[in-house]
């Protein structure tokens, strides 16, 4: 089901826990999605730069996977270099994921771009309510949707799949 | 590699005695059955001692009530759409449970599109339908009951002997689902007052591809395959002889040893339920402890998710399957769980461990030693445990 690179980092996950007084924190993903993901990070204030990341995820095989790989992506990053870091890109570092796993599991970038947000709100003394920083169910860029039961490439918004003939109304 | 099966819901290994049979049918010649020359009559007595041997292990009053067919899904798809269109004269409305099976959903989604009317009932948070609920539910447009023996992911048996009285009382046609049933625990036709029954080779240890539906005489029920005159004309096209063959042997010994089998499985399960407790903490048991199957127990691991569980367990050779939804094909929480009242989350972390004639307490102490280090692993990295 999954290759070789996931299967590693699904087994032996880097800089998994929690970092105590955090510089930020990102939060994604809901229990109705299946997949949770928390990113913590501490921050080098002097070149702003990632000196520690750790991640805790609820969730499948390949979320845990992509956790894992984000937090080796980022560590050490400035954070400028850190934002450009895309869901996308964690995918590719992680040789491909399983089509119907793009969409809910591959959170990891989001949850670090919070956790950057976080630090830079601490920073300007912003405030935010929590509601604002709920991540919505929607697709990055350059990331298709597919039919979960059959794989094909299919509108974000269809309610039926032409190529297996499923209604798709309970899915969105 | 050695791996131990304690995914038998999926799929169990065929019995030696099984093969065999099927090994000889395929030397022996076989014709086929509706032939009239010497060829065709030997295949067709094979059939016709496959036949019996089944009809005997459900109590069918004649083999005559037993048409072969590709397996469960097949069974329960003719059951279903062939009696709401045989008697669509009679009344448009159907009862069924959230729980059952997706061939019996979907059936009657595509049913519900020409016309009929459904009724849903749910379960209480044991897992079990209300036969009060289901008489209830009659209406004079009644037509078909439908509602499974034992669910395929809780095993939780269903109160079949009192619907079925239901049913009879106020003469509606009652199919019961009894896929996961049939050859594990005794399943009568006559006692469940079924007019329909459908069932599958594999869960007692015969080949995938070949069930069977139970039809009682008089029944009004259209083929769901149009054709020849096969099966008594209700299932048309060439049976599958070599399966059918290995099923009646399949058949032949579920009943032979019924009840040392179930006294095995169920010891089996005693002893997880007892074990459990002293390798992982919180968690909830979705089996019915007193209406339920002998070798099946759903378990939800809170705070953790079913298919990291099942990858893990997978890594030291121990197979289980999972009802989260990250591991099913539409990424949705299975609505057996959901229907139990369990949270999304909680339904995420939910193990269908299912043993078999074949696995021992070893097998289960393996089981129970590795998950115990698994639970610890992936709930030191979830954000929802707190300890």
């Amino acid at each position: 089901m999954y290759n070789q690179v996931v299967m590693d980092h699904f087994k032996n996950p880097r800089n998994v826990g929690v970092i105590e007084n955090p510089d930020g924190v990102g939060e994604v993903g809901n229990p109705l999605c299946g997949d949770m993901m928390t990113i913590y990070l501490k921050i080098d204030e002097k070149d702003h730069r990632i000196s520690d990341i750790k991640f805790q995820t609820f969730g499948c095989g390949s979320a845990i996977a992509v956790s894992s790989m984000l937090t080796e992506m980022a560590k050490g990053k400035t954070l400028d270099e850190a934002r450009k870091i895309s869901n996308k890109d964690v995918a590719e570092a992680l040789e491909g994921l399983p089509k119907n796993k793009l969409h809910c599991s591959n959170l990891g970038a989001d949850a670090l771009h919070m956790a950057i947000q976080d630090y830079d709100d601490k920073k300007a003394g912003i405030v935010r309510p929590k509601a604002e920083r709920e991540e919505k169910h929607e697709h990055g860029d350059g990331q298709s949707c597919y039919c979960p039961y059959c794989d094909v490439e299919l509108d974000e918004k269809a309610t039926f799949c032409e190529a297996c003939q499923r209604d798709l109304t309970e899915e969105h | 590699m050695n791996v131990i099966n304690l995914d038998h819901i999926s799929f169990n290994p065929l019995l030696p005695e099984v093969k065999e049979a099927m090994i000889e049918a395929i030397n022996s010649d076989l014709h086929n059955p509706s032939s009239q020359h010497k060829a065709g009559e030997k295949s067709a007595e094979m059939l016709a001692q496959a036949r019996q041997n089944v009809a005997d292990l459900i109590n069918a009053a004649d083999a005559k009530e037993i048409v072969f067919t590709s397996g469960g899904t097949e069974s329960v798809n003719h059951a279903v759409k062939g009696a709401a269109m045989a008697n669509r004269e009679k009344g448009n409305h159907i009862i069924t449970t959230n729980i059952e099976h997706n061939s019996v959903i979907r059936s009657l989604k595509r049913l519900s599109a020409q016309g009929f009317k459904v009724t849903s009932l749910s379960v209480d948070e044991s897992g079990r339908v209300d036969p009060a609920a289901v008489a209830d539910a009659i209406t004079d447009q009644t037509i078909l009951i439908s509602v499974m023996h034992s669910n395929n992911e809780t095993g939780t048996i269903q109160p079949i002997a009192e619907i079925g009285a239901i049913a009879r009382e106020n003469k509606v046609l009652f199919h019961c689902d009894a896929v996961d049933s049939v050859g594990v625990v005794p399943v009568d036709v006559q006692a469940l007052n079924a007019d329909l029954l459908s069932f599958a080779s594999n869960p007692f240890y015969g080949p995938t591809g070949t069930g069977g539906l139970y039809i009682r005489r008089g029944t009004r029920i259209f083929p769901l395959l149009d054709g020849g005159v096969q099966e008594h004309n209700k299932r048309a096209g060439t049976e599958n002889l070599i399966g059918i063959i290995g099923m009646g042997k399949a058949a032949q010994l579920a009943a032979a040893h019924m009840e040392e089998r179930r006294a095995h499985l169920a010891e089996l399960k005693k002893y997880l339920v007892e074990q459990l407790p002293q390798y992982v903490d919180d968690y909830i048991i979705n089996t019915n402890p007193d209406h339920s199957l002998p070798n099946l127990l759903n378990v939800s691991l809170k705070y953790i998710e079913g298919e990291s569980v099942m990858l893990m367990l997978d890594e030291e050779n121990l197979a289980v399957s999972t009802k989260s939804a990250c591991a099913t094909g539409s990424l949705r929480a299975s609505h057996v769980l959901l229907s139990l009242g369990l949270s999304h989350s909680d339904a995420q972390g939910t193990l269908v461990i299912a043993w078999g004639i074949d696995n021992s307490k070893d097998d289960l102490q393996k089981l129970l030693s590795t998950l115990s280090g698994v639970v610890k692993t992936l709930r030191s990295m979830s954000p929802l445990y707190q300890k």
